[in-house]
């Protein structure tokens, strides 16, 4: 199969890049040294010295632990953690006298929690396990000897194997080409796993291997890769190949990776030299940072706060324990002389009372353990993990096109998505679709295509509300019209006046034509031809080239075949007024790079004339025009300008007729600089480049339209009524940076822009001159007195509320970035309603993200998409990649993955803003609940002389955190809610929230504090007061230690289990089971612990049945108990509540009030806030119609 | 040449195709369920006024009925406590009540009248109370050895029992430990018209105790038998299941002050009926400086005498109805002010700049409060 369908290309040339080939001689020289030993015996399986060295297989594991390492590393990250060690250290001493319950009491607990928690561990990391495994299992075809390739899999590859792998199959490890299906032995690689380009790259094996075309040419083949050890980078390789004693030098250009895919090329053979973990790929992968929410960090804080209460407890107990204790003998007579205090112990020796005293701290550090939720980290990480699998399964996060569910890579972050201010968005591919799509052009002076961008339907929507019927009818229109063709990708032109051949007519026919043919021919894309439908598809390095080329062949000039010398059409002739086929011998390509910002080619047509065609940007083609070639110079700029208001990006195309003289210079003079080795080679073929693309003749400009995806600037508005700021980064050019500002209404008109830009006329002119340090100190001064500049315009807007929005370049964020300047610049950035960075490195992301993570300590989310924006994704406290086109990069080293941008809105509005509410009520009321228990603990003690001896079984102990009292947290945590998802949406600022940490706040703790002290006191005291020492039924009998147990534990269960219904503002059934479930399960447990045997139920044997039950106080002092704690709390909640509401609660009171339906009321709370909003849409809107109102507002 | 173009494409494409065309087979759809898509049925409850006032009423309405029924039912109870640490201590040693005490050559009996204040009907409790008594001491409440007290093979476990383990080397104490040991020794001889009742003893312990935590089969040994003799003596003839005395003490008390059953009268007590009381006075509590007193009481549903939970309920009782009638009168007099956004904490501070958009939504506001039509249509978009 591998012969038959082998193509000839000759393109090599037109890839012939710089990067690969520039291999210095002196690389070579270092095989051997130390990091460059690795020595490769191919296809020598009897070679002794090959079994000599031992490289390692080609299994993978990703996975944390490993089944020995399992119980050492994650008991250890377990114990990490302050409080579980805290209560390690109390489970040990749980074992001596000095405790206050029984060992196993506190030491159930601990292992059920640190058993969850490894349970989870194992969980995830089996997931891990079972992707390597499907990973290590996948089959690769391996040279066996003899010519013979049989299936194995990846994971026995070894190093100095053999492979063949298929198209569309990815690189079982890093190989060395061979050879592949085409007779160059070149084939094509997306690497979109590794850097996230989409573009394919072109490998070429070395001329030596090249001809090794069969299966069966590999039985004797037998060789020698000496190269360099393995590294982490990607974009280099060393070595060498020693073939039948002859030596070749290897470059990255015969390098394969892993992870990459081959493309395009039927099969490939290669040679494994990096297995297993050696691979590139593998060695990159660096474990993500690991990131912890503010929530959690607070939290740590409460636990600390909680430990100092404890201590200061357990404190203030061991000195009045240390008193009575030492009163205990008075003058060698015996007080208290039912203790024995004459034949006692240390712990209680009156003696040594001090000491006793200090062993008594250690008894009460444990006995108020109850403080400290033991399960509030387990119950965390569970409800944690279940509202990540809310987000996973959203269906309005779903993108059904691409088959993407939203995926929460981290359970860490949930909350902290709920309290973002800043938003760092990349542009391509996350804003807009990185599909590029031919909507426009210009030829010869005249405009063509009447398509309409998203950018002129939103700037039209901007111009206020009288004008939406206009709008309306003008979509209208081209849904009609658009609907009558098929879409093609990438192609949107709609002008009956070119299309289906109708230029003929137009009056600059001609130029038509050049104009078509230069798009059909100035480029680099590769034809696909489909052999079963003839249909062409095309490979590009860009999208917007695809577009050009498609749009050719869209309108007649169809480019249907690719060699290294020659680019043939299918053409339309307006003579003969059919197809004909043209071919255009290709004689060089002068490459597009950014900046030359241009590319060209140059061709000889059949009638043996030579052109240059070019295409480039506006501000090098113009000036490169001849005088005669600028006759629609005006016109076209014109078009550019009004196509770039439009949010187009535009190309210039011209062209220019050789003589032969003029190029046999040229070529001489290229070939020349392409053959030099020294390191200006770039420079001199720009050179020689610069001298031949003059003169040229103007045909017209292009209009590509970077398609925003969709709901993008509707999502952008609701998070800025969410009163989210939105920072664009983008390292695209400040023109389509802004055009795509104001496509998603971060930019409108009557906004004043700061625009700090390198690009300046004085700059350049310094540039020119000056020398490099001159400049850069000049180029400072002037970043600096434009951004003051900026400051003060800040101030005075400030006082007559004008927007702002600041765009800066990435030049001078590189300044504005230095230590001494980016004070200012934050102030001013921090100052604007919008801000855009564009032409900013990936490097400059990730500063600027930190910049205002840093300083303004606010929440940052940084969303992107591509390789490059890793850096920002990794930097800002949240990271969300769009698992979009641009590989899988982003979306690696993100915490969230999404499929569209606008999902952020449902993940931050909705999903954000109840996870962080949920979390921070649980932890507030985990506190509360502890807190209630705890001081009830510590009443006590003061009732018993601070002994250490516990008013409650240990079994009731041990268990109010595991059983009775976790479960409706967790359930809160899980599934409450203040306001539905649509009500979320509906009034964006309820977000503010989140923003303002108004529910975690730290008097909102210290008020669940308290209330937990308050809950506690009024148990406790109900409780002794009212069973104090009379009898307390009808037989007589009265209450001892473990009745008033049994009974406060029970008005805790209730008080703090309606606590927590009161809470609550979303009742399902799982709430209900849950709640009236933990008081039930407390008597279903004391009912069965009770009727035990005594020697295991100890003092609660029978206490319930016997004692309690029958017992009508029993009963009444729990209602009344229940009751009388709960009163403050409701009075306290019923005056908040309906005098001095939340923004949640008001929205609440809407849905009550069945006022969700009154559109005005509902406007009016939404615009309770004082802060207006500055960008999006609905900004827009208001500003019109603010003039309209500004009038009645006058009286 | 549209049907040829369909198929173009850019670098991208052909990914995005392999997926959709697997979709179908194998889609990563997340399936709906109301569970995942958080749209379980639920109520949502807040505290509307119509709520709270309920609420209120409600419990006020059942707490008030229930404290009177708890305070009549406290108050037909009759109890009778007297105190007689000090009064049973002869004038001579009023200064030195430990010597007294602590002497067993004095006499120790003591005589007290009680006066029954109102007809106290049978069974008539008898109880000890004692104070400044701390039964709860850690030290004290685990120094007993309960497998010791079921069982007779278990008589060697007394490791827990120390000081009052074992006499000698070798000889174990039954019952072990300092509970046991500190046994409460007062004795009572009750008489009405030099008539003596009759004290009760048997049924004064929890059942359960009697039958499953003190063996029948386990008898008193070497108690009491050493240098220092903490509280009373046990027959030792008699099974630990039948001392009830001591079972009702090994039920430690829960706090400093407390009760313990002693036993029964079963007659009926007239009132103004006279009481004579014989107490051996032999318990030491004037070493820590204790009190102690006979307590004679009758119970009803509730127990004995406490007023605190009746007094309590009404009380709470009388506050919810208060709270309800004020929020009537809050929320009547004071409708919710629906306008003043100033306190939502993000627009704290900053008032100033913005006081402008105030005045203006508070204008909006008033439009819509009152109704003005006029205003409103530029917000209905």
């Amino acid at each position: 199969m591998a012969g038959g369908r082998r193509r000839k290309h000759h393109f090599g040339r037109i890839h012939d890049s710089s990067r690969g080939k520039a291999s210095e001689r002196g690389e070579q020289s270092l095989i051997g040294s130390p990091g460059f030993s690795r020595i490769v015996y191919s296809n020598h399986p009897e070679c002794i010295e090959a079994s000599a060295i031992n490289y390692g297989s080609n299994y993978v594991s990703t996975t944390k632990y490993t089944l020995a390492t399992f119980f050492p590393k994650s008991l250890f990250e377990q114990f990490r953690r302050v409080a579980n060690l805290y209560f390690l250290i109390c489970a040990i001493l749980s074992f001596t006298p000095l405790s206050p319950y029984t060992a196993l009491s506190s030491v159930l607990p601990l292992v059920v929690v640190i058993g969850v928690t490894m349970g989870k561990e194992v969980l995830e990391d089996w997931r891990r396990k079972k992707q390597d495994i499907e990973m290590n299992n996948r089959k690769v075809q391996v040279h066996h000897g003899d010519g013979i390739f049989d299936n194995a899999k990846w994971m026995d590859l070894k190093v100095g194997d053999i492979v063949k792998v298929q198209k569309d199959e990815f690189f079982p490890a890093d190989l060395i080409l061979l050879s592949s299906s085409y007779e160059e032995a070149i084939c094509y690689v997306e690497t979109m796993n590794l850097d996230g380009e989409t573009n394919l790259k072109l490998k070429q094996a070395l001329d030596a291997t090249s001809n090794f075309h069969e299966d069966l040419s590999f039985q004797n083949f037998k060789a020698v890769i000496k190269c360099e050890d393995p590294n982490a980078n990607l974009y280099t390789f060393v070595g060498g190949l020693q073939l039948e004693e002859r030596q070749y030098p290897l470059t990255p250009q015969q390098l394969l990776l892993r992870d990459s895919k081959l493309r395009n090329t039927d099969f490939i053979y290669g040679v494994v030299i990096f297995t297993g973990h050696d691979t590139k790929v593998m060695q990159n992968s660096t474990a993500p940072p690991s990131k912890r929410s503010k929530i959690e960090k607070r939290m740590d804080k409460i636990v600390y706060f909680l430990f100092f209460v404890l201590v200061v407890m357990s404190f203030i107990g061991s000195i009045f324990f240390g008193i009575s204790t030492r009163e205990d003998l008075e003058n060698g007579r015996m007080t208290r002389w039912y203790l024995r205090p004459d034949d006692t112990t240390i712990y209680y020796d009156p003696k040594r009372a001090p000491v006793a005293a200090i062993l008594h701290f250690l008894t009460a550090l444990m006995l108020y353990s109850y403080l400290i939720p033991i399960s509030l980290y387990v119950s965390i990480e569970i409800v944690k993990v279940l509202q990540t699998v809310f987000i996973n399964h959203d269906l309005h996060m779903y993108y059904e096109e691409a088959d993407k569910p939203a995926h929460a890579r981290t359970s860490n972050l949930n909350e902290e998505l709920g309290q973002v201010d800043t938003i760092f968005s990349d542009k391509t591919g996350t804003l807009t679709c990185n599909s590029m799509e031919f909507i426009k052009c210009s030829v010869a002076g005249t405009a063509y295509g009447r398509g309409v961008t998203e950018v002129e339907r939103a700037l039209s929507g901007s111009k206020g509300l009288p004008l939406v019927q206009e709008v309306k009818d003008e979509e209208g229109q081209v849904e009609d019209s658009s609907e009558e063709r098929t879409s093609i990708k990438g192609y949107n032109f709609v002008d009956e006046r070119v299309t289906n051949g109708n230029w003929v007519n137009e009056p600059h026919a001609d130029v038509i034509q050049k104009f078509l043919r230069l798009l059909a021919i100035c480029h680099t894309a590769i034809p696909d031809v489909d052999e079963e439908t003839g249909r062409i598809s095309y490979e590009a390095e860009s999208p917007d080239e695809a577009a050009f080329v498609i749009a050719a062949r869209e309108l007649g000039f169809e480019f249907y075949e690719r060699t290294q010398t020659s680019i043939s059409l299918h053409e339309f002739d307006p003579i003969s007024g059919t197809k004909v086929e043209r071919s255009y011998e290709l004689l060089n390509i002068l490459e597009f790079s950014s900046s030359r910002k241009r590319m060209s080619v140059i061709v000889r047509n059949k009638d043996g004339k030579l052109l240059l065609l070019c295409k480039g940007a506006d501000s090098v083609i113009f000036e490169r025009l001849a005088k005669n070639g600028s006759e629609f110079e005006e016109k076209t700029k014109e078009h550019i300008n009004e196509y770039a208001d439009a949010g187009l990006r535009t190309l210039v195309l011209a062209y220019r007729e050789l003589d032969e003289e003029e190029y046999k210079e040229f070529n001489r003079e290229l070939t020349e600089a392409k053959n030099s080795v020294s390191a200006d080679r770039e420079e001199m073929i720009e050179e020689v480049g610069e001298k031949i693309e003059r003169d040229l003749i103007l045909l017209g400009a292009t209009a590509v339209e970077d398609k925003l995806q969709n709901g993008v600037p509707e999502c952008i508005d609701k998070l800025a009524q969410a009163g989210i700021k939105i920072w664009v980064l983008t390292g695209d050019k400040m023109e389509t940076a802004i055009n795509i500002g104001f496509a998603c209404s971060l930019l409108r008109q009557g906004m004043r822009q700061i625009v700090i830009s390198s690009e300046t006329p004085e700059i350049k002119a310094l540039e020119k001159v000056g020398d490099n340090a001159a400049v850069a100190t000049e180029f400072k001064a002037k970043v600096l007195h434009q951004i003051s500049g900026g400051l003060e315009l800040l101030a005075t807007s400030s006082e007559n509320s004008e927007a702002l929005a600041l765009i800066i370049d990435g030049k001078s964020l590189a300044c504005a970035l230095e230590d001494d300047v980016k004070d200012m610049f934050l102030q001013l950035a921090l100052g604007c309603a919008s801000v855009i960075c564009c032409r900013s490195s990936p490097k400059q992301k990730a500063l600027v993200t930190r910049l205002v993570k840093i300083r303004t300590g606010s929440t940052t989310l940084a969303i992107g998409d591509g390789a490059n924006d890793v850096g920002m994704l990794q930097e800002a406290d949240i990271g969300i990649g769009i698992s979009g086109v641009e590989g899988m990069q982003a979306v690696m080293s993100s915490d969230i993955a999404i499929a569209q941008f606008r999902y952020l809105e449902r993940l931050l509005l909705v999903h954000g803003h109840w996870c962080y509410r949920r979390i921070s009520s649980m932890i507030c009321y985990f506190f509360y609940k502890n807190i209630a228990f705890g001081f009830t603990l510590f009443f006590f003690e003061a009732y018993a002389s601070f002994s250490g001896q516990t008013v409650y079984n240990d079994w009731y102990l041990s268990l109010y955190n595991v059983f009775f009292t976790s479960l409706p947290v967790i359930a809160l945590g899980v599934f409450d809610q203040d306001v539905s998802s649509r009500l979320c949406l509906k009034f964006p600022l309820l977000y503010q929230e989140g923003v303002q940490n108004v529910l975690f706040s730290w008097s909102r703790i210290l008020g669940w504090a308290f209330n937990g002290v308050l809950s506690a006191t009024l148990i406790f005291f109900f409780c002794i007061r009212a069973m104090e020492h009379q009898a307390f039924r009808k037989g007589g009998e009265v209450v001892g230690l473990e009745i008033l147990g049994t009974t406060m534990y029970t008005c805790v269960v209730w008080v703090v289990n309606c606590q927590m219904a009161l809470s609550i503002s979303y009742f399902t059934y799982i709430q209900h089971l849950l709640i009236w479930g933990g008081a039930i399960f407390w008597y279903l447990f004391l009912l069965a612990y009770g009727a035990m045997d005594p020697n295991i139920s100890t003092t609660a044997y029978k206490v319930f049945i016997e004692a309690c039950a029958p017992a009508p106080l029993y009963w009444l002092l729990t209602l009344f108990v229940l009751f009388s704690s709960l009163i403050p709390y409701i009075t306290y909640a019923a005056i908040q509540l309906r005098f001095f509401p939340m923004y949640h609660q008001m929205i609440q009171w809407i849905r009550t009030d069945g006022q969700s339906d009154d559109p005005e009321y509902c406007h009016m709370v939404r615009q309770r806030s004082l802060r207006t909003t500055t960008v999006g849409y609905t900004a827009r809107i208001e500003a019109t119609s603010k003039r309209f109102q500004e009038k009645p507002e006058g009286h | 040449m549209a049907a040829k173009g369909a198929t173009s494409s850019g670098g991208a494409k052909d990914g995005t195709s392999d997926s959709s065309s697997s979709s179908k087979k194998n889609s990563k759809k997340p399936k709906y369920s109301r569970f995942t898509q958080q749209e379980l049925p639920a109520c949502k409850p807040i505290l509307t006024p119509g709520w709270v006032i309920t609420t209120f009423i409600v419990v006020g309405i059942i707490f008030i009925p229930i404290g009177f029924a708890s305070l009549f039912a406290s108050e037909w109870v009759v109890e009778i406590v007297d105190r007689y640490d000090e009064d049973c201590v002869p004038h001579n040693y009023t200064y030195n009540k430990l010597a007294y005490i602590q002497n067993s050559e004095t006499n120790k009996t003591c005589m007290k009248r009680l006066i029954v204040p109102k007809q106290m009907k049978s069974p008539v409790y008898i109880y000890y109370q004692l104070d400044n008594f701390y039964q709860n001491h850690r030290r004290y409440v685990k120094s007993r050895s309960d497998k010791q007290l079921r069982s007779r093979a278990s008589e060697r476990d007394t490791s827990s029992c120390k000081p009052e383990a074992v006499r000698g080397n070798n000889y174990p104490i039954v019952p072990c430990g300092l509970i046991a040991w500190s046994l409460f020794n007062d004795t009572y001889g009750f008489s009405v018209k030099n008539k003596a009742l009759e004290v009760s003893k048997k049924n004064i312990a929890w059942k359960s105790d009697r039958e499953h935590k003190f063996g029948s089969d386990v008898y008193p040994k070497n108690f009491q038998s050493g240098g220092l003799i903490g509280g009373a003596k046990l027959n030792a003839s008699i099974p630990l299941s039948e001392q009830e005395d001591l079972i009702v003490w090994m039920r430690t008390a829960a706090l400093p002050t407390f009760r313990k059953l002693y036993g029964k009268i079963e007659t009926d007590l007239e009132a103004n009926d006279e009481i004579t009381v014989v107490i051996q006075n032999n318990y030491n509590i004037y070493s820590f400086g204790g009190k102690k007193s006979l307590v004679l009481s009758t119970t009803s549903w509730i127990g004995g005498k406490n007023d605190f939970l009746g007094v309590a309920y009404l009380t709470v009782g009388g506050l919810c109805l208060f709270l309800a009638i004020s929020f009537i009168f809050l929320y009547v007099i004071m409708p919710r002010p629906l306008g003043d956004p100033s306190y939502l904490s993000w627009n704290r501070g900053q008032v100033n700049i913005w006081s402008k958009t105030v005045r203006h939504s508070f204008v909006l506001m008033k439009e819509i409060i009152f109704g003005k039509k006029a205003g409103n249509h530029m917000l209905a978009s």
